[in-house]
C-alpha cells in the first residue's frame, strides 16, 4: 500500500545562464586551475535577490542573483538608445518613469574569495549564523566571514609535517544547521571528525570521531577506495547526518560514535566489479546524497542515470531512471530493477549492460515539499510527487 | 566487465593512473593519487607474498644453496605448508636479493591459504578468479588466525640470509628522498636508512651492486636491489588492520600493514625508495617503458619480471613522491 511515490515531470525553463568561474593559470606553480565548478551553496535569503557561493578549484565566489523586470524612460541627458543628447536640444525637463520590461536576470559577483587554498576545494558550507562560511580542501578548512574577501582563519590543518606520512585527505565538510559552532569533516578513509570551535581555534582535535570498524572478510585491493566518504549531509534535524561512500549511504546518529545507526546499499552489484571500474576511474566518481525535507528519506545517485530513494521508516527502496526515454511529462516514473545474477526477468537491466558513463552526482530535494532535481550528464531533471 | 585482478596488471595500471595525471588540467588530485597509491600497496603486497612463496616453494627444490634464479613467479600451490620455512638454510649469496626479504615469512601461513590464480603463472593475464578478498589474504594481511605462523622463525631467518640486521635493523647507509612542499615550496631532503646497494657490498653476503632503477631491465639473472621486506621487519608490531589483532604483541613480522607504514614512517626506518636522481630519470623517462615491458611478458617472462621488480622495488617512493608532488 504504501508504495514508494511515483513522480512525474514538471515542466521548467531555465531561469538564468552566467558564468561563474574562467580558467586560470598560476604561473608560480606553473598549474592551470580549472573553471569547473565544484560546489554550489545557497545562503538564507533575506530580500529579494538570491545569493549563492560557487567554487572552483582554488576561488570561492559569492554571486548576488536579481531580477529586474521594469526599465526607467524618459531621461533628459540621453536618448532611448543611450545615445547623450545634444544640451541645447532640450527644451523641457522631464521626470524619468519605470516601464515593464521582459523579466531580466542579472547575476552579478559581489565578492571573490581568494588565494586561501593550497589544495583542491571540496567543499563549501553556509553557517547557520549567516555571517560566516568554511571552505575545505584536500588538507585544510578555513572559516570565512562573507563580507571580508582578504582574510579567512584556518580552523583545521590535518597536513602532516611530513607529506610522506600523509595518509588521508578532507573529503567534504559541513556546518551543524542549528549549531554554529560544530561542524563535521569526513576523510578519504571513512571517518568523519565533528569539530567544536568554542573549544579550541584550530580543530585539529576532534570532538567526536565516527567510524564503522571495517569487515575484513570484505578486504581488496580497493577497500581503501570504496571507503572514502564522498559526502556528508546533516539532517534538518541536525540530529542526524549521512554519509555516502561509493557503495552505500549511512546514517549516523551525533550521539553514537562507533557505528552508523542505518546503513543502505546504493549498487552493491558493483561489489564484484570493482577492478573494472577501477580501470575506467568510475570507482572515483563523488556521488552525493541528500534528505528529504522532514528527514524521512534519503536520496543518493548512481549510473545508468538510475537514483535511487529510501525511505527510512519502511525501510523500503526504490531505483528510478532520469532520462526522456524512460519518462514523458506527466507520466509516472517507473521502478528499475539491476539484475545481479541468473536470469534476466522482464524490464530487468543486467549489470553489464549499465552505462556507467551516465551517472548521477548530483541530486536535491525541496526542502518542503516532494519535488525533487536530478542532475544527468547533460539534463536537468525536476520530479514531482504526483500528488500535487 | 570482468577484468584481471592479478597483481602485476593492476600495478601497471595504477602507475598509468599515476602518470596521466600529472599532465591533466587542473595539477596532481591529491586524494586520487592517494587512492591509488593504496591500490598500488595493496597490489604489490600479494605480488611479494606471491613471489617469496615461490622463492620458498624453490628452496624446497634446492635446499643445498644453489642461488636463485630471478623467478618468474610462480604463485604457490595452496597447499605448501609454511612452518617449514625456519628449518630452511638460505643460500648465503644469492643472486635474488629479494630471497632474503623477512616478508616471505611474515604470516607464512597468511600467504599461502588466499586462492590466488593456481595454475598460470601471475605474468599472464589470469581472469580474474575470485573477488577480491581471497586475493589480499593471500598477501599476508591480518586476516583470522593473525600472522602469528611463521613469525616466530623470522629473526632467523633473517640473520641466515647475513644482512646486517644484528644491530637492531640499523641499515649501513643512508639515503635520501626529496620532498616537495606545495605551501612553501620548500624542498627538503630527508635522510633515511635503508639498505642501500653500496653498503650491502660490505655484507658477506650481498651481492654486486645492482643497475640503477633508470636503466634497462637487467639480464634474468643479474641481481637485484632488494627493499621491501626490511622495512616491514625494522617497522616491528604496527596498528594492524581489523581483525588482525591475532598477532602477539612483539614479533617484529606482524602480517603486512602497510596502513601504518604511511603513519608511522619515518627516518629511522629503511624505506624501499631509491635516491632522487633515479626518481627524476623514471619520471623523466616515462612510466609507459615499465609498463609496456610488463604486458609483453608472454613471450619474455624474465625480462617482465625483472620489469616488475624495478617498478616494484621502488614503488613506495613513487608514491608518496606523487602524494608529495
Amino acid at each position: 500500500q504504501n508504495k514508494s511515490r511515483p513522480h512525474s515531470r514538471g515542466e521548467y525553463n531555465v531561469y538564468s545562464t552566467f558564468q561563474s568561474h574562467e580558467p586560470e593559470f598560476d604561473y608560480l606553480k606553473s598549474l592551470e586551475i580549472e573553471e569547473k565548478i565544484n560546489k554550489i551553496r545557497w545562503l538564507p535569503q533575506q530580500n529579494a535577490a538570491h545569493f549563492l557561493l560557487s567554487t572552483n578549484d582554488k576561488t570561492i565566489k559569492l554571486w548576488k542573483i536579481s531580477e529586474r523586470d521594469k526599465r526607467a524612460e524618459g531621461y533628459n541627458l540621453k536618448d532611448e538608445d543611450g545615445r547623450l543628447r545634444d544640451p541645447f536640444r532640450i527644451t523641457a525637463l522631464r521626470v524619468p518613469i519605470l516601464k515593464p520590461m521582459d523579466l531580466m536576470v542579472e547575476a552579478s559577483p559581489r565578492r571573490i574569495f581568494a588565494n586561501a587554498h593550497t589544495y583542491h576545494i571540496n567543499s563549501i558550507s553556509v553557517n547557520s549564523d549567516h555571517e560566516t562560511y568554511l571552505s575545505a580542501d584536500d588538507l585544510r578548512i578555513n572559516l570565512w566571514h562573507l563580507e571580508i574577501t582578504d582574510r579567512s582563519f584556518n580552523i583545521v590543518d590535518i597536513k602532516p609535517a611530513n607529506m610522506e606520512e600523509l595518509t588521508e585527505v578532507i573529503t567534504a565538510a559541513e556546518f551543524h544547521p542549528h549549531h554554529c559552532n560544530v561542524f563535521v569533516y569526513s576523510s578519504s578513509k571513512g571517518t568523519i571528525r565533528l569539530c567544536d570551535m568554542r573549544s579550541s581555534a584550530l580543530c585539529d582535535r576532534h570532538s567526536k570521531f565516527f567510524e564503522e570498524p571495517e569487515d575484513p572478510s570484505s578486504r581488496s585491493f580497493f577497500s581503501e577506495i570504496i571507503s572514502s566518504i564522498s559526502d556528508v549531509k546533516f539532517s534538518h534535524s541536525g540530529r542526524y547526518m549521512m554519509t555516502r561512500d561509493y557503495l552505500s549511504v549511512k546514517v549516523w546518529d551525533l550521539n553514537m560514535e562507533n557505528r552508523p545507526v542505518e546503513t543502505y546499499q546504493v549498487h552493491e552489484y558493483l561489489r564484484s566489479k570493482l577492478c573494472s571500474l577501477y580501470e575506467n576511474d568510475c570507482i572515483f566518481d563523488k556521488f552525493e546524497c541528500c534528505w528529504n525535507g522532514s528527514d524521512s528519506a534519503i536520496m543518493t545517485g548512481s549510473y545508468n542515470n538510475f537514483f535511487r530513494m529510501f525511505d527510512r521508516n519502511t525501510r523500503r527502496d526504490v531505483t528510478l531512471e532520469a532520462s526522456r526515454e524512460s519518462s514523458k511529462p506527466r507520466a509516472v516514473l517507473k521502478p528499475r530493477k539491476v539484475c545481479t545474477g541468473g536470469k534476466r526477468k522482464k524490464d530487468e537491466i543486467s549489470v553489464d549492460s549499465l552505462d556507467f558513463n551516465k551517472k548521477i552526482l548530483h541530486t536535491a530535494w525541496h526542502p518542503m515539499e516532494n519535488i525533487i532535481a536530478v542532475a544527468a550528464t547533460n539534463n536537468l531533471y525536476i520530479f514531482q510527487d504526483k500528488i500535487n | 566487465m570482468e577484468c584481471t585482478l592479478d597483481a602485476q596488471s593492476l600495478i601497471s595500471i595504477s602507475l598509468r593512473k599515476i602518470h596521466s595525471s600529472r599532465t591533466q588540467r587542473g595539477g596532481i588530485k591529491l586524494h586520487k593519487n592517494l587512492l591509488v597509491s593504496y591500490v598500488l600497496r595493496n597490489a604489490r603486497q600479494l605480488y611479494l607474498s606471491e613471489r617469496y612463496a615461490e622463492l620458498y616453494r624453490r628452496q624446497q627444490h634446492y635446499p643445498d644453496g644453489a642461488p636463485l634464479l630471478a623467478m618468474p613467479a610462480c604463485p604457490p600451490p595452496a597447499a605448501a605448508a609454511p612452518p617449514e620455512l625456519a628449518a630452511l638454510p638460505l643460500p648465503a649469496d644469492t643472486q635474488d636479493r629479494e630471497a632474503r626479504s623477512c616478508a616471505v615469512v611474515r604470516g607464512g601461513a597468511e600467504l599461502l591459504e588466499g586462492p590466488v590464480c593456481a595454475a598460470p603463472p601471475e605474468l599472464q593475464r589470469a581472469p580474474c578468479r575470485d573477488s577480491s578478498p581471497g586475493f589480499y589474504r593471500a598477501a599476508g594481511s591480518a586476516g583470522p588466525g593473525g600472522g602469528g605462523g611463521g613469525s616466530s622463525a623470522a629473526p632467523g631467518l633473517l640473520y641466515a640470509a647475513g644482512c646486517d640486521f644484528g644491530t637492531g635493523g640499523v641499515p649501513h647507509c643512508s639515503s635520501r628522498t626529496t620532498v616537495l612542499d606545495l605551501d612553501t615550496h620548500v624542498v627538503t631532503t630527508v635522510e633515511n636508512g635503508y639498505l642501500h646497494q653500496d653498503c650491502c657490498s660490505q655484507c658477506p653476503c650481498c651481492c654486486q651492486p645492482v643497475a640503477g632503477l633508470a636503466s634497462p631491465p637487467p639480464a634474468p639473472g643479474t641481481k637485484r636491489k632488494y627493499y621491501p621486506g626490511q622495512e616491514e621487519e625494522e617497522e616491528g608490531v604496527e596498528e594492524g588492520e581489523p581483525g588482525g589483532g591475532g598477532v602477539a604483541g612483539g614479533p617484529p613480522f606482524a602480517p603486512c600493514t602497510k596502513r601504518a607504514r604511511f603513519e608511522e614512517y619515518s627516518a629511522e626506518h629503511p624505506q624501499d625508495s631509491s635516491n632522487i636522481s633515479n626518481l627524476i630519470s623514471i619520471f623523466g623517462s616515462g612510466f609507459t617503458g615499465l609498463v609496456s615491458r610488463q604486458q609483453a611478458d608472454s613471450e619474455q617472462p624474465l625480462n617482465g619480471q625483472l620489469c616488475g621488480k624495478q617498478a616494484l622495488a621502488s614503488l613506495g617512493a613513487w608514491t608518496r613522491a606523487i602524494v608529495a608532488f
